[in-house]
């Protein structure tokens, strides 16, 4: 049984489709690389497997069950590109991570002596437990990533989905996160993830996925890097050719910038 | 004079317990909105001679619902929609409250501003009982409203019932509102739900810290303010909220000395250490 099963999917905002016949799968135990270029839908793909944003034709499966019906939410982690808006009112590492607790626990029962050490296995997992108590805002980018990372492991997921993690992330913090997903994958987790930079992720990729055009152009081993561009925070900046994958050449022209 | 004591400090409590969830998710100005929906209500309930608080929290609770799918779809003409609802709510209470037998302008700014003597028992007991709701309801469920005001997909994602914890704040709002008409006034209540927060927030560092600190801001301020008013024979609701507006200055000042003198105290080691350390550490 897979864990995501993506079959002919298609999506659209208003009318205008963005993916229109994408089919992959992911096993369990693996890890599975999204790649492609800006704007080419790879956060509208993670985020209609997630049920955020509405399928027009095809299925879906999470852990085998079709994904209407799929309510055992505690088994998925998600790792969003970055930390939610609402941040007008001060919250520490710990409370942001604690959150990650509330689709095991249910939202009518009061944290337990599990919870409190789950969220603290999680933040060791990611190096933040001398963080605990900070206001996340005090934090570097790469490590208020690594507090969403631990907010996800908190809930022991099965699987965690994650957009473009290391994105704009300093090197420490990135390899720190590949510590911690390595981790992950050897108590048996499978990893979803989009990437534009693969980096120190690279050695965990069983497979990559690379969508273009609305469609998967490419399913095999990670493509090698394109060369010059391995700064991590270059996206948006100027225009280049990504993603080199057996031939298939991700063209500068799609690179709309998407947020 | 007791019983508008009771009723201030219940509000000084609940306002910020509830206001915290607005100013996570920058809707601080909701709260205001709202109060202008209550003022049809009012004129509803002084219309049929049925107790204005209760018509009030009925329409103020549809209203707030409205505002609440008007957000939930994400629409840029959502702005607009508002400001109609808003303008609609303020504009039906004046017209029905002169259609009302109880026509005086006096009544109007009654609610408008709030008033200590009009406070029957009955009124209290609404206002403790309902108040009492609102601020279980907002403390008991801290950790998911935090994670909905945080985070709203990732809350979703953890499957939370993201439509119900929305609804809930909602009618909460709805129902501090109202309660709040009678001491502080509808035009002043969105104050007493932010100032506090907004206090608290310049020297804490969590949110459940936050929240508690809030809350006795609020309750200090609230009962501070009745039996300021009644000595000083001003009204209760602007008295709360000057020294509310007082104690965001103090605590803002304060914090802003406290960080001058700790810089003085130990210069140098303010920085964070780099990320490579904290690498060798775990
Ligand atoms: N909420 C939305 N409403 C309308 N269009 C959107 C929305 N989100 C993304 N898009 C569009 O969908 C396309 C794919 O976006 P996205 O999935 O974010 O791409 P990627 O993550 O690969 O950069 C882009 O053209 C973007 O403008
Ligand atoms: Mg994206």
């Amino acid at each position: 049984m897979s864990v995501v099963n993506v079959r002919h999917a298609a999506v659209g905002y208003d009318g205008r489709e963005i993916l229109h016949d994408v089919s992959f799968e992911v096993g369990p135990g693996e890890v599975v690389a999204i790649l492609g270029a800006n704007g080419s839908g790879k956060s509208t793909l993670i985020r209609t497997i997630l049920g955020l944003t509405p399928l027009t034709r095809g299925e879906i499966d999470l852990f085998g069950t079709p994904q209407r019906k799929f309510r055992d939410w505690a088994r998925i982690g998600y790792v969003p590109q970055r930390l939610g808006a609402g941040s007008g009112v001060p919250a520490t590492v710990g409370e942001v991570v604690a959150s990650g607790r509330l689709a095991r626990r249910g939202i009518f029962r009061m944290p337990r002596v599990a919870d409190k050490t789950a969220v603290r296995d999680a933040l060791t997992d990611v190096g933040l437990l001398d963080r605990i108590n900070d206001p996340v805002t005090t934090l570097s980018g790469g490590q208020q990533q690594r507090t969403l990372i631990a907010r996800a492991l908190a809930g022991k997921p099965d699987l965690l989905v994650l957009d473009e993690p290391t994105a704009g992330v300093d090197a420490a913090s990135q390899e720190a996160f590949a510590a911690a997903l390595g981790r992950f994958q050897s108590t048996g987790g499978s990893i979803l993830l989009v990437a534009h930079e693969l980096g120190p992720l690279r050695p965990l990729i069983d497979r990559a996925v690379v969508v273009h055009e609305g469609r998967i152009a490419h399913v095999g081993p990670p493509p090698e890097p394109a060369g010059h561009h391995a700064e991590p925070d270059h996206d948006h900046v100027h225009p280049h050719a990504v993603q080199q994958a057996n031939g298939i050449c991700v063209a500068p022209t799609d690179r709309i910038p998407a947020n | 004079m007791m019983r508008a004591l009771m009723g201030a400090l219940i509000i000084g409590l609940a306002a910020p317990a509830l206001g915290i969830y607005l100013v996570q998710r920058r809707l601080s100005l909701i709260g205001d909105g709202i109060g202008h929906v209550a003022l049809t209500g009012v004129g509803v309930g002084l219309l049929l001679n049925q107790s204005p608080v209760i018509s009030a929290v009925i329409v103020a609770a549809i209203g707030a619902v409205g505002v609440e799918l008007i957000r939930e779809r994400g629409r840029t003409s959502g702005d607009l929609a508002l400001a109609l609802l808003f303008y609609g709510g303020i504009a039906g209470g004046v017209v029905l409250v002169a259609l009302s037998d109880d026509a005086s302008s006096n009544s109007l700014v009654q609610y408008l501003f709030g008033s200590l003597i009009t406070t029957s028992p009955e009124d209290i007991a609404v206002i403790a009982v309902l108040g009492a709701a609102v601020i279980v309801a907002m403390v008991a469920f801290r950790p998911a409203l935090f994670a909905v005001c945080n985070d709203e997909e990732y809350a979703r994602v953890s499957g939370l019932p993201v439509r119900a914890l929305n609804i809930l704040m909602a009618v909460t709002t709805a129902v501090t509102v109202t309660i709040a008409m009678r001491t502080v006034g509808l035009l002043l209540v969105s104050a007493l739900m932010v100032i506090p927060v907004a206090a608290a927030q310049q020297v804490t560092r969590g949110f459940r810290t936050t929240m508690a600190a809030a809350m006795a801001i609020g309750l200090v301020a609230a009962g501070v303010g009745v039996v300021v008013s009644a000595e000083a024979d001003t009204p209760p609701g602007a008295t709360t909220v000057i020294l509310a507006l007082a104690v965001f200055v103090a605590i803002t000042v304060g914090a802003a000395g406290w960080r001058i003198v700790r810089r003085r105290a130990h210069p140098p080691h303010e920085v964070e250490p780099p990320d490579v350390v904290l690498q060798e550490v775990r």
